[in-house]
């Protein structure tokens, strides 16, 4: 079983693969901008204050706030260095 | 044909509107939400047809009561706005995301056109597409390449909207049915049966050559704890100085051939009720609309050009999270601050405002912010009331007490807002999820688009109320109950010419006798027992009741009250006439606790009726507006009373 986090707690610069996201009303929302399960994303860089954060879906810059990438659970990807 | 456009936002999908249709659009509403309806006309072989655009959306199931426009009208056959035909404006660079929007359209059965936008930024990207493999997919559906930032692609659009493919039934997700408006269900399990679809062929149709992280150095800057604040502050310095630099020219321009109009009309038509009405009511009514039209294109021509190049989103970013406790979002920044300027363009940039609750708020308290036409009221009772002296050696009493209502309003703006947050009820959880799109170059085009619409629907449909108030108001100014007005005009005739004074003094005198007497002087003395308490006499209350028309107007009215020649800026003379004012007991009527009274009334007093007609336009009701009134009125009679009673 690999360790899964919230995308909040997700340091600047790592990538992570979705694995679920809560059950809510936002759920469709969040997946009609790209948020899908086992899709690879990485977050950029996060706002002043830590709130909201700003992740990269295949190209695209989408910012959440810290209660919505809260509900996003993800798996961070081994770091490959190069 | 009515022909719909849809995309996600950031799609360059108000470009291809501009460009099938160039100047041929207006602004119309649909049903039940405070969104508006572009409608432009397009003419292919002399047959004209209808181009909707529909607001920028990521699903057709909507995340807003202003997105349910979308599904409403394309899911509901009976609906006035049921389309004959869809145009789907697509983001090359983002096709993934993009295509869950075009399959759900594209699963509607209606004949379905797919524009890919920006294939040249999406090959820079190191993406491309393969339109046959694409059109596998969606073999009912035209697809066609355009670039409408360049305006490439038009006739090729047109020419697809004459041959448009019938359909027969072919879906792209057979096995689901669009899902009701609000089974959140039944939408969660088609969207992911959708996407595994589009993810199970988009390595087909689409061929990444090189993946490139977004992450822009340029971001690193605009977003930095520190620098980005900075950035932005100066961003604003630039943005207004340019507004007051430039806005004056034409308001002056405005303001003086308008006067000059209404003079020549003066002279030149038969004396009589008519023209009266023509020269004092209708013609400074429409130059009281049309002074307006500089700052509005001016804001909104900055803000289409931080929205264009990508950078308002950047804004909203490191503004959210400080601006979430009060209720409101980082998208309410730009409206709030425009409002510094105006609240006009500032209530009516908060259209990017998704969430009805925040945007209601920011609305709300918008008119808080103080505006330019403050500054002519600030300065004449600064000037009357507070002695200029220096504080702590350096700063300038005077200063500093403007510099302490600018930051009163801006404080109370928030208050309010916090409060307001408990007692607007709304379903809708806030959210933010905002697409930080790529920079770009501002295509001016578009930019121009936008300050023509805004300026259009601000002439159109917030003028003709200010119209109306103000000749109303012309009215209740020209006219008194039986012959009063004549007889007070009479007297100061008399006592002007025993008096030996000039023709103008004269002139000046029975104006201001004249307007003592008129239903306004009336309104004004009525209402003296009830601002007494604040320190004002019913000089001041009829100017409280005039400069309801715009803030401004009180420097003209006390200038008529006081039968003085307005001098422009300076307001000396007005400034001694009203220093000289004694109350009936000898005391001066303006003293340090009057006249700052005065001031803290206009920080909070909704006195401004531009502002009250688009909030209506806006909000598509009375009720919003007259709430503000109210709420500010209520404010600005606690507050002077306050202020008053400490000072006195």
């Amino acid at each position: 079983m690999v360790e899964q986090l919230p995308l909040s707690k997700i340091q600047d610069g790592e990538s992570v693969i979705i694995r679920s996201i809560d059950a809510s009303a936002l759920k469709v929302k969040l997946m009609e901008m790209g948020l899908i399960e086992g899709k690879c994303i990485s977050v950029l860089f996060r706002a002043p204050l830590g709130d909201p954060i700003a992740i990269d879906i295949e190209g695209y810059v989408l910012s959440l706030r810290k209660d919505e990438a809260c509900m996003i659970l993800v798996e961070p990807q081994k770091q490959v260095h190069s | 044909m009515k022909i719909a456009l849809l995309g996600n936002p950031n799609t360059g999908k108000s470009s291809v509107f501009n460009m099938l249709t160039g100047m041929r659009q207006h602004v119309g509403n649909f049903p039940g939400v405070t969104v508006d309806k572009k409608v432009g006309k397009l003419t292919i072989n002399k047959q004209r047809h209808e181009l909707i655009d529909f607001p920028g959306t990521y699903s057709i199931y909507p995340r807003s009561k202003d997105e349910e426009v979308v599904y409403n009208s394309l899911c509901d056959e009976t609906s006035d706005d049921y389309p004959d035909a869809v145009i789907v404006v697509l983001d090359a660079a983002n096709i993934e995301r993009n295509l869950l929007l075009f399959s759900q359209v594209y699963d509607l059965q209606m004949p379905t056109l797919m524009v890919l936008n920006m294939s040249d930024l999406a090959k820079k990207k190191g993406k491309e597409i393969n339109i046959e493999s694409l059109q596998r997919q969606f073999p009912e559906a035209i697809i066609l390449e355009a670039n409408a930032r360049v305006r490439m692609g038009k006739e090729r659009i047109l020419e697809a909207l004459e041959n448009l493919k019938e359909r027969t039934g072919h879906k792209f997700l057979p096995e689901h049915a669009i899902a009701q408006v609000d089974d959140v269900a039944a939408q969660e399990v088609q969207t992911k049966a959708r996407y595994n679809k589009i993810t199970q062929c988009i390595r087909e149709i689409e061929q990444i050559k090189e993946k490139k992280k977004e992450a822009n150095k340029l971001d690193r800057l605009l977003v930095h704890p520190i620098l980005g604040y900075v950035i932005f502050g100066l961003i604003l310095v630039v943005i207004f100085q340019f507004i007051f630099a430039f806005s004056t020219i034409p308001m002056d321009f405005i303001e003086g051939s308008f006067g000059s109009l209404a003079n020549w009309l003066a002279s030149t038509l038969p004396e009589g009720i008519l023209t009266d009405l023509l020269t004092q009511g209708i013609v400074p009514g429409i130059g009281g609309v049309m002074i307006f039209v500089p700052q509005i294109a001016l804001l909104f021509f900055f803000i289409a050009i931080l929205e264009e190049t990508g950078y308002l989103s950047r804004v909203v970013f490191i503004m959210d999270r400080i601006m979430r406790p009060f209720g409101i979002n980082g998208k309410s920044v730009v409206p709030l601050l425009s409002s510094v300027a105006c609240a006009i363009p500032g209530v009516m940039s908060a259209r990017t405002i998704s969430d009805w609750k925040e945007r209601m708020i920011t609305i709300m308290v918008a008119p808080l912010m103080s505006c330019s036409a403050r500054i002519p009221v600030y300065t004449l009772l600064i000037a009357l009331v507070v002695p200029k002296q220096a504080v702590f050696g350096f700063m300038n009493l005077q200063g500093l007490v403007l510099f302490g209502l600018y930051a009163l309003g801006t404080i109370s703006a928030l208050v309010v807002a916090v409060i307001l947050k408990s007692f607007i009820k709304s379903r809708e959880k806030g959210f933010l999820m905002l697409e930080m799109p790529s920079y770009k170059r501002p295509h001016w085009g578009n930019v121009g688009m936008v300050v023509v619409e805004k300026v259009r629907v601000f002439l159109w449909d917030a003028g003709k109320i200010i119209l109306a108030i103000s000749i109303i108001l012309w009215a209740l100014a020209t006219y008194g109950p039986g012959d009063r007005m004549e007889q007070a005009g009479q007297q100061a005739t008399e006592i002007a010419q025993e008096q030996n004074l000039s023709q103008e003094d004269m002139d000046r005198a029975v104006a201001s006798a004249r307007l003592e007497n008129s239903f306004i002087g009336i309104m004004g003395k009525t209402i003296e027992p009830a601002i007494e308490p604040l320190g004002y006499d019913w000089k001041i209350g009829i100017s409280l009741i005039t400069s309801f028309a715009a803030r401004e107007v009180f420097v003209g009215s006390m200038a008529t009250i006081y039968a003085v020649q307005d001098d422009g800026e300076e307001n000396i003379p007005l400034v001694e006439k009203m220093r000289a004012e004694v109350t009936a007991e000898g005391k001066p009527v303006y003293t340090l606790a009057s006249g700052i009274s005065l001031m803290i009334f206009y920080v909070f007093a909704m006195q401004c009726m531009a502002t009250l007609a688009v909030v209506k336009r806006e909000t598509k009701s009375w009720k919003w507006p007259l709430i503000q009134v109210g709420y500010m009125g209520g404010l600005a009679y606690l507050g002077s009373w306050i202020t008053f009673m400490l000072l006195s």
